[in-house]
């Protein structure tokens, strides 16, 4: 069994309880031990490395000396946290003089970024640490009745040369994940352009207007939903859809919904554990098409 | 036409921002704009186009750049960053800018929000008590205490505390 420290992060056990579990439920069954250390934080993400982001890499080095002194790798479900977490896990072990001011800073706490772990996104850990072919081997449902638009997000691929999560003009890793448990991984228009998630709360129109050319492509290639991994995409997708009715009076009913829920559902994980009253989008027309 | 740092040229505010941490490459660009056809924010607001922000920067209109709407609304999805030829780190220039323009006092609401949440709780989201008790009946494991202590002391280490303070004397 290979062990990892579970980061959760702030939005996912605050706001989606449905991605914990189902994450949880999920990993578990397939052999990841989660443990879940004491006294991590934020990762401190986009909107505080726009206030500091020297203050912001601290942060995130702060947690990752937790994991240092459990000598465990990281494991990510939130995008986001997986953004901050690899970009000053690479930049610290990489630029030296940067890594002495954060460790002064550190040292008011009895830390210091040693950069002995990793820090993975948990698609990563699928692939690379279960393979492909166990992963296969471990579903039970049916879903090949099911189109799936895989939506990557930015913070998974971008910057790649800090996060080597994959190419970021063509990447496949999702999609080989969603094609492996027995879905259709469909073919959309601007697939790698962002969901604008990040600007709500400063521009909420800006944000909307993005988010709307997602659910419109998806919608005209004729997606059954939308697969996600990022709490905020999930977000402004989902949620987005209630605005979008109100805002531009467009009704849509796109189902979206995390990988992990879609791996808990292949895996033959009741419906019923996995919280799914907290989606704003009925998941009625993937359930009907999983057998 | 700017060749990095170290061109004679380059204004005062240009090295201002390539001092910044996330600033550095900022003086490479030639304003090819491959980053407004990259941006999906440009796509739907004439709000935002990150070659113009770039222009203004390196021609010195520091006021301009650093008051005005328009760093705000670089969404971070690091597209631009990708694709440009000159290597430039933009979106991490806008965190540069960013940094710059809350230093001098400009500071959005939802950036304090956030900023108070890290502060408070050491999460920027905080956990209402129906989320705590749906999580147990649901079946999840009580959720382990954030280091705030731990967090406070490293911001009050950067100054990232005063920063937020400045906002809140302001308001």
């Amino acid at each position: 069994m290979t062990s990892y420290a579970l980061f959760l992060g702030c939005t996912i056990p605050a706001r989606q309880p449905h991605y914990e579990i189902s994450a949880r439920k999920s990993l578990t069954k397939l052999g990841i031990e989660l443990v879940d250390l004491e006294n991590m934080t934020c990762c401190a993400p986009p909107p505080l490395q726009s206030v500091d982001l020297e203050t912001s890499l601290s942060i995130a080095a702060y947690n990752i000396c937790l994991a240092e002194e459990a000598d465990l790798n990281i494991i990510t479900l939130c995008t986001g946290c997986f953004e901050s977490l690899s970009i000053a896990n690479a930049l610290l072990k990489e630029k030296k003089e940067l890594r002495k001011r954060v460790n002064e800073t550190l040292s008011v706490v009895g830390k210091e970024f040693r950069g002995s772990k990793e820090v993975k996104h948990y698609l990563q850990v699928l692939r690379d640490d279960l393979g492909l072919g166990r992963l296969k081997d471990s579903i039970t449902k049916d879903l090949s009745d099911l189109k799936a638009a895989t939506f990557y997000g930015c913070h998974s691929l971008r910057p790649s040369s800090l996060l080597r999560f994959d190419d970021p003009e063509a990447p496949r890793i999702f999609d080989d994940l969603v094609e492996t448990i027995g879905a259709k991984s469909i073919a959309y228009r601007h697939k790698l352009r962002c969901c604008g998630g990040l600007l709500r709360g400063y521009a909420d129109d800006v944000a909307l207007a993005i988010a709307r050319d997602k659910i419109v492509n998806t919608t005209k290639a004729g997606a059954d939903c939308i697969v996600t991994l990022c709490p905020f995409c999930f977000l402004t997708l989902d949620l987005g859809q209630v605005l979008m009715k109100s805002t531009f009076h467009e009704e849509y009913k796109m189902p979206v919904l995390h990988y992990s829920e879609l791996l808990s559902l292949g895996l033959g994980i009741d419906p019923k554990e996995l919280a799914l009253e907290f989606h704003k989008i009925s998941l009625e027309k993937v359930l009907t098409k999983i057998k | 036409m700017l060749h990095g740092k170290e061109d004679k040229h380059s204004n005062s505010f240009s090295k201002e921002v390539a001092n910044q941490l996330g600033g550095e490459t900022v003086n490479f660009c030639y304003q090819c704009g491959t980053c407004a056809s990259s941006c999906p924010v440009a796509k739907v607001t004439e709000r935002f186009n990150p070659r113009e922000v770039l222009r203004q920067l390196l021609l010195g209109e520091r006021r301009e750049v650093l008051f005005g709407d328009a760093i705000w609304l670089c969404c971070s999805c690091y597209n631009c960053q990708e694709r440009c030829p000159q290597k430039v780190e933009i979106a991490d220039v806008f965190y540069a800018l960013r940094n710059l323009a809350i230093k001098e006092g400009k500071m959005p609401n939802i950036y304090f929000e956030f900023s108070a949440g890290l502060t408070n709780e050491g999460r920027i989201v905080p956990i209402s008590k129906f989320l705590e008790k749906k999580r147990t009946e649901i079946g999840l494991p009580p959720l382990k205490p954030a280091g705030v202590e731990a967090v406070r002391k490293i911001l009050s280490a950067t100054g990232f505390d005063k920063l937020s303070r400045k906002k809140e004397e302001s308001s």
